[in-house]
């Protein structure tokens, strides 16, 4: 078993350090979509974190008996099975917001994140390590998603969580919403400020001029 | 990675096994949660079927408000009469409507609303009043729209001619364009609404550029085909194939609970 330090590194390392929205790039299609309000933004985090994290514990438990030909197929079918499974639960639990995020559940699918840590880190490390990779990684996309979420539906609708914080002209308060801020493009906007302000902080991810 | 594994039996061996515990995996979770599921879009009907006869708020006992306020029929769209024998509450209208044995194929020429098929029975919800008299009926109506069937209902009020509210709950029509079916504002617009010329036929439409007169709305900007969509539904379901004969009865005070 790995040690403490290596456990908090494969757990925290995703957040800041090697965030997979903000430096791989990956996932970025959800970030999108499902960020207009804090309440949707929440679930689709819970609902990725729980894929990764399971997708990575199950691939990791069979990796020795995977035969390599058909590995990817293996993989998207434990990841599919997860994802139908978890868009049931929130269908059960969470109907208003299932419904909202309609088709973005069964896209975690094809999230890039999903299969990329089955593919680079659960197809050769052990279960519990593979787990907390899967954990971390969600916790790195949430990180993102829930700052872009804080800032599209504060500033796009007055409201965090569907609480009014900034009286709205339309109803009688002094707030101005931005429109933009409700449609999907303005993710791109916060997205990129996000990855600058980390940039400037953690200059050794500023890649290098060509 | 050993060797062993890239053996043409172990690979099938797996993939089967893979299938096998996914697939029990995924049907246990559809099974399992299925009655939850189930109550919660009973729940969602009963707040559009509020929401068009403009009863439902925000945070409402939903439920108890249905149970007071709506009373469901099922009523035959042969004869129209009160289905005795049939349980509203087990009643499906997308079911009946998909079922061949309970539905009735129609021909190209009255089929405006592109439907194929109308189903024999079909659930109507009477609205009651404080008082418990009857204040008017919500009604379903669906019909082709530009990429989809577009499910909604409609409200009318106790004369059975003047539009209460109307509601698509379901559509695939294109967000912004078509999709602005369910804008509130537009949706307003219909309110006050008549149906009905004074000759008894449908004078309800949708027009272009500034509608103007109790008989018509403005069409959505950009979705014509979507707005004909509509158009061509309530022409369907207020005509005389479907709702006009119970619409009918309903003035005269005909359709009784038995």
């Amino acid at each position: 078993m790995a040690n403490a330090k290596e456990m908090k590194s494969v757990l925290f390392g995703p957040i800041f350090a090697n965030n997979p929205i903000a430096l791989q790039i990956l996932g970025v299609c959800s970030a999108l979509a499902v960020t207009s309000k804090m309440s949707n933004t929440l679930v689709m985090c819970i609902a990725l974190t729980a894929v990764v994290a399971f997708s990575n514990l199950f691939i990791s438990i069979i990796r020795n008996h995977i035969p390599s030909s058909v590995r990817i197929i293996v993989q998207m079918t434990i990841i599919a099975s997860l994802v139908i499974v978890v868009d049931q639960v929130l269908r059960a639990y969470a109907y208003e917001i299932s419904k909202e995020l309609s088709v973005f559940v069964g896209l975690i699918i094809t999230n890039c994140i999903v299969m990329g840590r089955a593919e680079a880190y659960a197809m050769k490390s052990s279960p519990g390590m593979s787990f907390l990779d899967g954990l971390g990684n969600g916790l790195g996309y949430s990180v993102v998603l829930l700052v872009v979420g804080f800032v599209r539906e504060l500033f796009g609708s007055g409201s965090l969580f569907d609480v009014q914080i900034l009286p709205l002209v339309s109803e009688g308060g002094w707030y101005e919403p931005v429109g933009l801020l409700l449609m999907p493009p303005s993710a791109f906007f916060i997205i990129g400020g996000f990855i600058w302000v980390l940039r400037t902080f953690r200059t050794e991810q500023v890649e290098p001029k060509e | 990675m050993s060797k062993k594994n890239e053996s043409l039996g172990k690979t099938v061996g797996v993939v089967l096994a893979l299938c096998l515990v996914c697939s029990i995996v995924v049907s246990g979770a559809a099974i399992g949660l299925k009655p939850m599921q189930e109550r919660n879009a009973a729940l969602a009907m009963q707040e559009n079927i509020l929401g068009a006869a403009g009863i439902y708020e925000q945070g409402m006992d939903v439920p108890a408000v249905y149970g007071e306020r709506i009373q469901p029929l099922v009523v035959s769209l042969e004869d129209y009469q009160v289905m005795q024998d049939v349980d509203p509450a087990e009643f499906d209208n997308r079911k009946a409507a998909g079922d061949p044995d309970r539905s009735t194929r129609l021909a190209k020429s009255e089929d405006p609303a592109g439907l194929g098929t109308r189903e024999d029975m079909t659930e109507v919800y009477l609205i009651k009043g404080e008082d418990g008299s009857t204040t008017g009926a919500v009604l379903h109506i669906r019909g082709q729209g530009l990429w989809g069937t577009m499910y909604g209902l409609i409200a009318l009020e106790g004369d059975f001619n003047t539009v209460k509210g109307v509601t698509f709950y379901e559509h695939a029509e294109t967000p912004g364009l078509g999709g602005e079916i369910t804008n509130p504002a537009w949706v307003k617009t219909w309110q006050g609404k008549e149906l009905y010329g004074d000759d008894g036929q449908v004078q309800f439409d949708l027009v272009k550029g500034g509608a103007s007169g109790e008989h018509e709305v403005d069409a959505l900007s950009g979705a014509t085909l979507t707005s004909n969509g509509v158009d061509a539904l309530i022409e369907f379901w207020m005509g005389d194939s479907a709702y006009g004969p119970l619409l009918d009865k309903l003035r005269k005070g005909e359709l009784t609970n038995g």
